[in-house]
């Protein structure tokens, strides 16, 4: 049942995606619903996968490569469906979708048995700190999209090269503005996954933080937000600048999680 | 019956003549009244716009219908019909189809793909259903128009591009700011083409406008005339912030705006784009503004390449909405040709025969003991009564087939036995669109 329904959302993220790439191409307004109804689509088949994960594991589906990657995926999609709907954009889906076929694709390559929890993941903050976490990074990953989109469009913009694809990526300011709403969204939920985290080592390990890479990277990721944050706030950092930050803090958030788990050791390997 | 149109545009008249030629769009009902009223003329629909005058009509005679209409047009206006004479064109069948469709889609307009057209031809329509000046013919006719505007629009990108260096200004813009309701215009000097921009930019509705100029007078009569904000052109520094879309085209023979001071200005508005529009010749803004982050800077040659590719791309446009125009003149002429007497008669004949056919056989297969010959007569009498029933309404039919208002009789009798006349169904063309 599992494995149905994962691949299921494998090959239906599958077909949005290059739906979605063929209306980058082609801008159909036909392509556009298509690939968005199949994304709802395949959004629901795989919430339907981490349901059934939960209750067969009994826990909070997240604690694995093969788990983690699946929920930032859904997360990704669900984000981004938000994001459609307010903003009417199909294009966006061009720019996210290959990015949550990509890591739900990645997250296949990874062993999908059910292993038994470890006795220090058992607790109620399993659930907060994965979740939050994972939502997070979500939100940075649309950000992310986003900003991409906003380089090509200045680009195109400063260049005078007004082509068809130009005309169908949206205006500098909208791609600007989901952007600093991801971050809005996003790190606080960064910020409350460190701190809860913090407090479940407390609980588990009896100290808060031990500067384990995981926890030094969180940091750092954490860092880099807040100042892009900050920078826009105050000094009014947006454009270009912002995007490309942007694009860096998601870079530097994919080693956090990828980097870390897979190069260096630490509690959070999962091995 | 044959659809005829009678009329002149742009392309065949200079304005001087259109002019003279134009109904009053409120005074319809007397020139449509009599143009049904010529003799040999059924039904009559008036374009009047103020790049066409063109009337539609249908009639028997074609070639006394043209001159009956080129005559009243004559008349009405007062104009002598050799002078008129030069600048008319007429077409029938086909061709007026042909016509009526591309004018209906804007392939016709002076600005090929501009949406007003349509419009501007179901307001005409409108008043010819008013005062009953159109029938069943032109009134499937226009509805066709209608239909084929749309999904020309539809099927095509010909009217999604700006075709004028002003509205190329404002698409850019779209593209920067997305919404433009609350951003702000600041025009430096006033050329022309900037005026225009700026008035462009006024109809998509931005929040403020403020003008500034060398000569502060000449920038607050053109702040009254815009209901914008005078600025004073030494005070254009600290203006600068404010100001979201700059048109610029001062007379100066160098550059105003300076690379270096655009870094301080964006910080003062904190980063928030700013677009350029550098209409001046020599220019106004030093092109190394557009270096400057957040800085967008075209000039006029850049918004002329805009609209040159837009036109060019329309062509292509242009080339796919022909070959929608011609596939659906098709369409049209079956239809008007199902309404001929004659294929109807065949149509009701058939209809009758059928039903006649179905229900002997189904009597007969049900009579045990038929005695021998029955069938024969069964079949004999049958086809008496039908044909007696069927000779009246057959008699009256070609009678009207002479005169000229058969169409009425036949699109009742497709309607009331739901005849297939001309390989085409009753389909629901009659509904009007948007």
């Amino acid at each position: 049942m599992n494995a149905l329904l994962f691949n299921s959302t494998l090959v239906i993220y599958a077909v949005a995606t290059v739906i979605y790439l063929a209306y980058l191409v082609k801008p159909k307004q036909s392509l556009g619903r298509a690939g968005f109804w199949l994304t709802v689509a395949g959004f629901v088949v795989h919430l339907g996968f981490t349901l059934n994960r939960f209750l067969e594991a009994g826990h909070t589906p997240i604690t694995n490569l093969h788990e983690s990657l699946s929920f930032f995926s859904m997360a990704t999609v669900g984000i981004f469906i938000m994001f459609e709907r307010r903003y009417k954009a199909s294009i966006l889906g061009s720019f996210v979708m290959p990015l949550a076929l990509l890591i739900l694709a990645i997250s296949a390559t990874f062993s999908a048995v059910i292993p038994p929890l470890n006795p220090a993941l058992k607790s109620k903050w399993l659930a907060i700190h994965t979740i939050m976490a994972f939502l997070g990074y979500a939100a940075f990953a649309i950000s992310f999209g986003v900003s991409v989109m906003y380089l090509i469009q200045s680009h195109f913009l400063k260049k005078r090269r007004l082509g068809p694809m130009f005309q169908k990526l949206p205006p500098l300011d909208m791609l600007d503005d989901i952007s600093y709403r991801c971050l809005t969204f996003g790190f606080p939920l960064l910020t409350f996954a460190i701190i809860s985290g913090a407090i479940w080592a407390e609980t588990a390990w009896g100290t808060y933080w031990s500067w384990d890479p995981k926890e030094t990277w969180s940091l750092i990721t954490w860092f880099i937000y807040a100042a892009l944050l900050h920078g826009r706030l105050t000094t009014g950092w947006r454009g270009r600048k912002a995007a490309m930050l942007s694009i860096f803090g998601f870079v530097i958030m994919l080693f956090t999680f990828l980097g870390v788990n897979l190069l260096l050791s630490g509690l959070h390997s999962y091995k | 019956m044959n659809i005829i149109v009678v009329g002149l545009s742009h392309k065949t008249a200079a304005v001087e003549i259109r002019e003279k030629v134009a109904f009053a769009p409120t005074q319809m009902e007397k020139p449509l009244q009599a143009v049904v009223a010529l003799p040999d003329i059924t039904e009559a629909v008036i374009v009047s716009t103020c790049n066409r005058v063109e009337i539609y009509a249908t009639t028997r005679d074609v070639a006394g219908g043209m001159a009956r209409i080129k005559r009243f047009l004559a008349d009405y206006h007062n104009v002598p019909l050799e002078l008129l004479e030069k600048h008319l064109y007429s077409y029938h069948g086909e061709d007026a189809t042909r016509h009526v469709f591309r004018v209906a889609s804007s392939l016709d307009s002076m600005v090929v793909g501009e949406p007003q057209i349509l419009g501007q031809i179901k307001t005409s329509y409108g008043y010819a259903a008013e005062y009953k000046s159109s029938g069943i013919i032109l009134n499937r006719f226009l509805h066709k128009a209608f239909s084929v505007a749309k999904r020309v629009r539809t099927e095509t990108k010909i009217a999604s591009s700006a075709v004028s260096v002003a509205f190329a200004a404002v698409e850019l813009a779209k593209k920067i700011f997305g919404e433009l309701s609350d951003k702000t215009v600041l025009l430096i000097g006033a050329g022309e083409m900037c005026e225009l921009a700026a008035k462009h930019f006024i109809n998509t509705g931005v929040r403020g406008v403020m003008v500034t100029n060398r000569t502060y007078e000449r920038a607050e009569k053109l702040a009254e005339e815009f209901d914008a904000k005078p600025v004073h052109f030494e005070a254009l520094m600290e203006t600068l912030p404010k100001a979201d879309i700059i048109l610029s085209s001062t007379g100066a023979p160098h550059f105003i705006i300076h690379e270096k001071d655009m870094e301080e200005v964006l910080r003062r508005r904190k980063h928030k784009p700013m677009f350029f529009i550098d209409i001046a010749v020599p220019r106004d803004i030093d092109p190394k503004v557009n270096n400057v982050e957040n800085c967008y800077l075209y000039t006029v040659d850049d918004l002329n390449g805009v609209v040159a590719t837009n036109l060019e791309q329309r062509k292509v446009e242009a080339a796919k909405a022909e070959a929608i125009v011609e596939q659906e003149i098709g369409q049209f002429f079956k239809w008007l040709s199902s309404l001929e007497v004659t294929p109807t008669i065949v149509a009701l004949r058939t209809h009758f025969d059928e039903i006649r056919k179905a229900e002997l056989s189904k009597t007969i297969s049900g009579w045990k003991d038929l005695p021998p010959g029955a069938e024969k007569k069964l079949d004999a009498l049958t086809n008496a009564i039908m044909n007696k029933l069927l000779h009246q309404p057959t008699s009256v039919l070609k009678r009207i087939d002479q005169g000229n208002r058969n169409d009425l009789y036949v699109d009742a009798l497709r309607n009331l036995f739901d005849l297939e006349v001309g390989g085409e169904s009753q389909d629901n063309m009659m509904e009007l669109e948007d």
